[in-house]
């Protein structure tokens, strides 16, 4: 993975010094705090409902044990013990208070991390495929052109006052597990001739007008990328919308704009960045690749593992749910999954992030992955690892058997700590999965996933949910609206809304009723919610959830 | 006629440690909303509103927020100051941990 140079550390350092000294003059009163936002919100620090909130930057989700422990350390000495893992691969503190916060960064730069562009209208942490670098249906891994991306742009003097946020995520494989189609560019490495390119999305996203990225580009080459992206940036950073910042995200420009003419303004665009690049960035991305070459994989015989799957039931119901495939022989990608039935969806304690940590030290390779679906990955275990493995991570709460399970929700902390939210959303997915853990059929319903937000910002990835979840304020009380359908992998689409919203204390047996009509209509165990939803359309669905009336209604419409 | 005014309190978060503070009557930032000055009258309530968003090293998004008075002192009317006084929902933290 990649290591700090002396560039780098010169330039965090010197950013912790600057907003050390932001803070003091606030602190002070020397400057308000329409001064100081911006310069908070750069450095990933937000108000919240309770407290502020320190977004830390996880870059593509990977980090190494050390990190994992400084991690924990935070934690426990400026918070309260626990940390919050987001949909956007970051990490998020939400008790610090704001004369701790300039140790905190000081902290985190010790092991090469830092809150910088987490926050505000720049480029932000760019995310990739969480299994980057030893999935075994991967082209290549997208972490070093990722890495190559945050450095071009950190502290960029061009973006550093975007008309919005502005999100990239990178994937190397056919199977997006990266969501790049819900992103402001969706960068796919894809090969021509044998030749490595990139196909290069743009204008998806969330929110509340959810698009999916348009092809901006079926194949840059290699030494093009850079400048494509930031033609791409600047066109937009001069057309964006800054009189609406509901209008200001770039799916809005290329909706307004048509997909043709932001291609041929690109194009032109590129024209002149490309002459400005002079081949710096080729070096430099050789120089960031070799230090993502794959680690030296043993060879070792596989018996622990078989005796222990066929031995032992719950170690096989682990391995089932939490393993993926490799593409080392004998090795396994394993996800630890921060779900536990009732659990806060994204929360791992300071002990938990060192026992991680150690896992990762012992048995890993020394790499972690967080995921954006707010899980930990081992990228890297052998598979006669893998039981003692198992072992401690039950012995910690965290051995739950349920990756891409109804009880796998994705959850933003919505009203219990978010400023923005309509609604809780923690709750809503505490109260799904102790429900449906209870009623043990979990493993019978399959893959199924349930994503929440607590407000239209969509940091839940709600539409691309097979059942989404959206919370509202309807005349002063928490309602959640339900859609059905979404789908954030390369076959993205967006959930359709069932019909009228529910009560908080109903959304339970909706989503039960839901499941029902499922589990009664697939054609056999094998066919998912996914397909079976689009084998069957909504009418099945808005008869479980209001009644035949309703259904009969679909059926026509 | 115009509208009848909600009584109202004055909220905000405190600048170092980012908690709910609300103003009270004698002007000290108070972390109890039981202890807050509820104010009835329109005119009076954005003058204070307007003092107290000139303390900008002590207080962060300084807001009236609708209360109903009660004989325990100002209630939330909606959810949201309800969460603002007591805490999230998923862990006994902030507020309804006690100072």
């Amino acid at each position: 993975m990649y290591h700090y140079n002396d560039f780098d550390a010169a330039f965090v350092a010197e950013r912790n010094r600057q907003f050390r000294d932001q803070v003091e003059r606030r602190i002070s009163g020397a400057l308000t705090e329409d001064e100081f936002k911006p310069l908070r919100l750069m450095n990933g620090l937000y108000l919240q409902l309770h407290a502020y909130m320190l977004r830390v930057a996880v870059p593509y989700g990977t980090l190494n044990g050390a990190q994992m422990r400084q991690l924990a350390l935070l934690a426990e000495k400026w918070d309260k013990g626990y940390g919050h893992f987001t949909t956007r691969q970051n990490i998020q503190y939400n008790w610090p208070e704001l004369r701790d916060i300039p140790d905190m960064l000081d902290a985190l730069a010790e092991v090469g991390m830092h809150a910088i562009q987490t926050s505000g209208n720049t480029i932000r942490n760019v995310t990739a495929d969480h299994f980057a670098g030893a999935a075994a249906d991967e082209l290549a891994d997208p972490r070093p052109v990722a890495e190559l991306l945050r450095q071009w742009s950190t502290d960029h003097p061009e973006f550093q006052f975007l008309p919005r946020k502005f999100k990239i995520a990178v994937s190397g494989s056919v199977n997006d597990r990266a969501v790049v189609k819900a992103h402001d560019i969706g960068i796919e490495i894809v090969e021509k001739n044998g030749v490595q390119g990139y196909r290069v999305l743009v204008g998806g996203g969330l929110g509340r007008t959810p698009m999916i990225g348009k092809v901006l580009s079926d194949f840059v080459p290699q030494e093009d990328l850079l400048p494509f992206v930031e033609a791409t940036v600047s066109v937009w950073n001069l057309l964006g919308r800054r009189d609406n910042k509901y209008k200001a995200r770039i799916k809005i420009t290329v909706h307004e704009h048509g997909i043709d003419e932001i291609r041929a303004l690109v194009e032109t665009r590129f024209a002149e960045t490309r002459a400005a690049f002079n081949g710096a960035h080729l070096a430099l991305f050789d120089e960031i690749a070799a230090q993502f070459r794959p680690p030296a994989f043993r060879n070792a015989p596989e018996d622990a593992f078989e005796r222990a799957y066929e031995a032992d039931p719950v170690f096989r119901a682990w391995a089932d749910s939490n393993l993926s495939e490799h593409r080392a022989p004998g090795y396994a990608i394993a996800q630890i999954s921060l779900k536990a039935h009732g659990a806060t969806p994204g929360d791992a304690s300071a002990g938990q992030m060192r026992v991680m940590a150690d896992i990762a030290e012992r048995f890993g390779h020394d790499e972690l992955r967080v995921s954006h679906e707010q899980n930990i990955v081992l990228p890297h275990v052998h598979k006669s690892d893998l039981p003692e493995i198992h072992a401690i991570l039950r012995a910690h709460g965290l051995g739950t058997a349920n990756i891409g399970k109804i009880s796998d929700i994705i959850a933003c902390p919505g009203m219990d700590y978010c400023a923005l939210a309509t609604a809780r959303s923690i709750p809503i997915a505490q109260e799904i999965a102790t429900r449906f853990d209870e009623l043990k059929i979990e493993n019978d319903i399959g893959e199924l996933k349930i994503k929440i937000s607590g407000c239209i910002n969509a940091c839940g990835h709600h539409h691309v949910g097979h059942i989404g979840i959206l919370g509202l304020d309807r005349a002063g009380v928490e309602n959640y609206q339900i859609t059905l359908g979404g789908d954030a992998t390369q076959t993205a689409a967006l959930g359709e809304r069932t019909g009228p919203g529910f009560p908080a204390e109903e959304v339970v047996p909706a989503i039960e009723r839901i499941v029902q009509a499922y589990m009664e209509q697939r054609e056999s165990p094998e066919e998912t919610f996914l397909q079976t939803y689009r084998r069957l359309g909504m009418a099945p669905f808005k008869v479980a959830l209001y009644g035949e009336d309703a259904g009969k209604r679909a059926r026509a419409a | 006629m115009s509208k009848s005014f909600s009584p109202k309190v004055i909220t905000a978060n405190a600048l170092i440690e980012g908690d709910v503070i609300y103003l009270a009557e004698d002007d000290a930032w108070v972390r109890d909303l039981a202890s807050a000055e509820v104010l009835t009258d329109e005119a009076i309530a954005q003058v204070r509103l307007l003092d107290a968003q000139s303390r900008a090293s002590e207080a962060v998004g300084v807001y009236l927020a609708d209360v109903a008075p009660s004989e325990e002192g100002p209630q939330p009317t909606h959810f949201r100051e309800e969460f603002r006084r007591t805490g999230p929902s998923n862990y006994f933290h902030g507020k309804q941990a006690g100072a």
